[in-house]
Parts: structure tokens; sequence; C-alpha cells
């Protein structure tokens, strides 16, 4: 499998990140030779095996729907890039 | 006092030998003259780290102590510490200071361990050397021109280097145990559940694991003990009764199954390591185990289906940095999208967004079932090799890696070739079995590990099996030059 420039504009914008202009040809190459690593599954016949969810076969816990948590809206909007009234600043979305 | 282990320096402070103030101040001033060399830290905590220590000369006073209480540690820094940055060595969260501490943070200060610092990795817990932390490479302290390994390689460095007495590490797919075979100390991925991931920042989620990295089996299983056990906050947690790790540490290995996986063995093996090895597993002879050949057929499948499911569930995991709520937001977004994509560009390294990039792919639209699901079904395969040599030993032994360590720069331009330094270590991540890092007899000056991989939930048998080859070996006592 081999990816050209237009399919890591893509797959950039899939990841909604930005990439180099200068770095889309490396990441073709790099990616393809990580594609052509992985492909060494294509000779594996795998029709009749179930995939594995979770190491340990487990399935996931349930709790006990109660409320544990504090609430810690100073902590956690202290760290946060931009806040205003309580609220996390991005730009405008709805003119 | 740099090179005793925890259960003598507890034994010493229990003792009133030292106090555990004095044993702080000494790391300290060992990480001021040394580490500047190694870059082993990110963060240094000279003043969280002198609180701890008087708080734990109170509790030893007190007659309050445990095993660990006022021995000095290192955190690698993707373990989140409330009021201490917390970086998971990425530009990302640079400025990031974390609001709460992780489970095993948490545990390990309940039991009275004074934080020195935060350990250097790569970021995101994404590489094999080093080399992708935001924060520059550390060197191998056994040769500063060569990589310590990765994830884990400040801490697998800073405990080679007696800057901290022990450290904690993570490990999804060997960044545990190939830093600590790298470095010539002894690490552990416990089984998969068995420590809390809770603010343990996320990798890859089915295979992540936080363990000890120590100077010996018998400190393994003392660190091990309060950082295991069940978590209500992670959901993945097991809950499965916790053993005491040190009790059976001196067990006989007479009978002892060891099995060689002859996969583990090929070609791609370094004579020098295999040489090793071989060493140690006529120890193993000595102390009464039987060695039997064993066949691991889908080995060579480790590598490849791990490249699909650990970036598959990083794409997920690190979608979560948006800028918008914590961490690196870029300069005048000019919109929203704006605002998510600079943000990622300009706060991962190329690592990360190569394998962002690669799981976003696999998990595309008509891509799923012929990377993902596929993967998940080779996982199978993967785990069902070591079920069928469980039925017949007790513990599977092999190199760590195929070589020593590296030079710096030597593989960084290359992913693939990266990436196949983890050949041997992926496999019990993918399994989700434990598996252990031990030292022995160097190759030309530098360390190397011999791996041990051991049954769901029986970390106590590697701990058996590791601790009995240190007492008749002396690997593990050997320390770099100049430390």
């Amino acid at each position: 499998m081999s990816l050209d420039r237009s399919d890591i504009e893509k797959i950039a914008h899939l990841a909604r990140m930005a990439v180099d202009e200068d770095r889309i040809e490396g990441y073709a190459t790099d990616l393809s030779n990580i594609l052509g690593l992985v492909a060494q599954m294509d000779d594996v016949e795998t029709d009749d095996v179930t995939p594995m969810a979770h190491p340990l076969h487990m399935a996931q816990r349930l709790r006990v729907d109660e409320v544990t948590e504090v609430n810690r809206r100073e902590d956690f909007q202290a760290i946060a890039p931009k806040v205003e009234s309580d609220l996390y600043l991005v730009p405008k979305v709805i003119e | 006092m740099h090179n005793k282990t925890i259960a003598e320096l507890g034994a010493g402070l229990r003792a009133g030998e030292f106090s555990s103030v004095e044993l702080t101040r000494h790391f300290l001033k060992r990480i001021d003259s040394l580490d500047e060399g190694l870059n082993c830290y990110i963060t240094v905590t000279p003043d969280v780290a002198l609180q701890a220590a008087e708080a734990a000369d109170q509790r030893i006073s007190a007659g309050d102590a445990g095993p660990l209480t006022g021995i000095p540690i290192a955190q690698k820094d993707i373990f989140c510490t409330q009021g201490v940055k917390t970086s998971c060595g990425s530009r990302m969260l640079d400025s990031f200071i974390s609001p709460y501490d992780a489970t095993v943070v948490e545990r390990l200060n309940a039991a009275g361990v004074v934080m020195l610092g935060k350990a250097n990795m790569d970021e995101f817990a994404m590489g094999s050397s080093n080399e992708t932390s935001f924060y520059g490479p550390v060197r191998n302290p056994w040769d500063r021109e060569r990589v310590p390994g990765g994830s884990s390689g400040g801490s697998a460095a800073l405990v080679a280097a007696r800057l901290a007495v022990a450290a904690t590490g993570t490990d999804t797919g060997g960044s545990i145990r190939q830093p600590a075979a790298l470095c010539g100390i002894t690490g552990l991925k416990p089984t998969y559940g068995r420590v809390s991931r809770y603010g343990m920042i996320a990798f890859a989620s089915s295979l992540d694991q936080g363990g000890p990295m120590t100077r010996s089996a018998e400190d393994a299983a003392l660190m091990l003990q309060a950082m295991a056990g069940f978590d209500p906050r992670d959901s993945t947690s097991a809950e499965e009764p916790l053993p005491d790790f040190s009790a059976g540490l001196n067990d006989s290995l007479q009978g002892l199954k060891i099995g060689l996986p002859k996969e583990y063995f090929d070609e791609g093996l370094d004579a020098g390591v295999a040489a090793s090895v071989e060493a140690a597993i006529e120890e193993y002879r000595k102390l009464g185990a039987e060695v039997v050949e064993i066949s691991l057929p889908n080995t060579h499948l480790a590598v490849p289906t791990y490249y699909v499911v650990a970036p598959a569930e990083c794409s997920s995991n690190l979608s979560r940095f948006d800028g918008v709520r914590y961490g690196y937001r870029c300069e005048d977004p000019k919109d929203l999208e704006d605002l998510y994509k600079r943000s990622r560009g300009e706060g991962f390294g190329e690592e990360v967004k190569r394998r962002i990039m690669i799981g976003t792919y696999a998990l595309s639209a008509g891509y799923y079932d012929a990377y993902y699901l596929k993967a998940q079904k080779i996982r199978h395969l993967i785990s069902d090799d070591f079920k069928a040599a469980f039925e017949q030993v007790d513990v599977v032994l092999g190199p760590s890696t195929p070589t020593t360590a590296f030079g710096l720069g030597e593989k960084a331009d290359d992913p693939v070739t990266m990436y196949l330094n983890d050949i041997y270590t992926i496999a019990a991540n993918l399994a989700g079995l434990p598996g252990m890092s031990v030292p022995v007899e160097p190759v030309e000056g530098m360390p190397v590990g011999l791996q041990l991989i051991g049954n769901y939930f029986d970390e106590a048998k590697l701990l058996n099996v590791a601790h009995k080859l240190q007492q008749v070996t002396d690997w593990h006592k050997l320390a770099p030059e100049g430390c």
C-alpha cells in the first residue's frame, strides 16, 4: 500500500492536524513504509478467528449510578488556554 | 548510600542510621551534579521531595513506616501528579499542571515514597530510544553516545545512574523492558489490568500498563506491591486478589519448566546478546530448572499487528488534545478548525503525528476490516500461541532486545527499523501477559536484558525466577562508570 501527497492531506484533515507543507512527501514515504510492514498480516488466513477485543476477555464493568465527582470547575479552568465568565473560549462558530 | 536497594535503605531508615531528609538531599545533590549530562529528569521537585521526606521521617519515628516509606523515587512524566507539571514528554502538555494524582502516584505517596521528580520519556510514550521527547534525548549512562531505550528511557537511565532508588514506567510495546535491558536494570510490566491506568496518560488503552523499574527483583516486588490492585476508577482494572509479591522470592526453582521460544533465538539476534542469555540459562539449569524449546509460531506478526492496534487506539485517545480545555493552543486561530489543526500540528512532534495518521487511516471508512479487525484477529492467534506454551512450561525466557543500546541518531530517521527493536517485547502486550527484563552479562561494556514472560497474574513467579538468578549472579549490581 503506497500513499501519496493527497492521501496524507486527506488523513491529516481527518485527524484535524496541520502538517508542514515540506514534510508531506516525507510522511507519505514513512507511512507507506509502515503500511508495508503491516501488510505482512495479509498472508494470514483469519476467516475463522474471532477478533480479540480485550486481552483478558473481560466484560466492561458497570457501576452504581451515583454522583461520585465533586465540582472542581475552578481547578480545571485554571489550566485552560482561554476562559471567560466560567466558559471555555474558542473562535466564533455561529455568525 | 546511592548503591543501596530499597530493602537495604528501608532497614537503615527504620534503624535510625540516617533520615529520609538526609537520603533525599543526597539524591538531589546527585541529580544536580550528574543529570545535566544525562537529561533523565524533565522536572526536579526538591520542595515536594523534602516535604515528603520530613513526613516520612515522622512516620518512621512514630513506628508507622512501610517498606517504601522515605525512599526517593522518580515518577515517569506520563503519570499525573497534582500541582506538578505533567508533560508526557510533549510540547502539547508543556504547560499542564495536573489537577489530580494518578492512582499509582496516590498509592505510592500513601506508602510514603519521596518523589524526586518527573522522568523524561518519548513523547506520549511513542518511541524506543527517548529521542522523540520534546525535552531532548536521554543519554545512556553506560555510554553517552548511545540511547537509553524508550519510552521509559529517563526512568531506566536514572535508576542505572543512581539518581533515584527506583522509578515508575509504563509499557505499551516494551517501554519498561526494552529501556531496562539497555540500561542494565530490572523492569516489570505486569499483567494488563493489574496496575490502574487512572491518571496514566493514555496511548493505546488495550495495551498500556504501568510497572516498576528498579535495581533488583526484590525491589520490584516492593514497588509492585504498592502500585498494584483493583481500582474502580479504571474500567479495565482487574478484580484479582493481590498476592504478597515478596513472599515467594526465595522459592526453589527445582523442577521449574522454562520454555525457550525458538523464534526468539533466530538470525535477528546479536551473537553477543545470545551468549549472555545462554549464560543465564546455564545458571537456571544449575538452580534445578528444566529448560525446553517451545514455539510461538506467530511471533513475526507481533510488530505488524502492533503497528495497527497501537496507532489506531492512539489516534482515538489523542483526539482529546484539541487546544480547548487544557494543553497547547496555537496563536490567533482564525476559526475553530484552524484552532484544532494548528494546536495539534504545533503541539505534537513527528513520531506522534506519524502514529496518529497511521491510526486515522486504519480506522477510516472502508479500511477498518483490512486493518484493525484483521489485527485484532491476529492478536488472538498470538495470544493462543502463549496459551499453548503455558500448558507446557511455567515461564517463557528469551532476550529482551535483539542488540545492546544503539547510537543516538542511528535509527531516528527510519521508523520501521526503530519499530523492529521491540520485536521480542510486543507480543506480551498484545496477549496482556506479564513480562520482565533482568540484567545479564554485558557485551562490550553495554548491558543486556533477559526477558521472562509469565502466565496471567503470575508476576510473583516472574519475580521469584528473577530473584533467584540475582542471588547467584552479580550482573544486576554493575554500575556505569562515574555513577
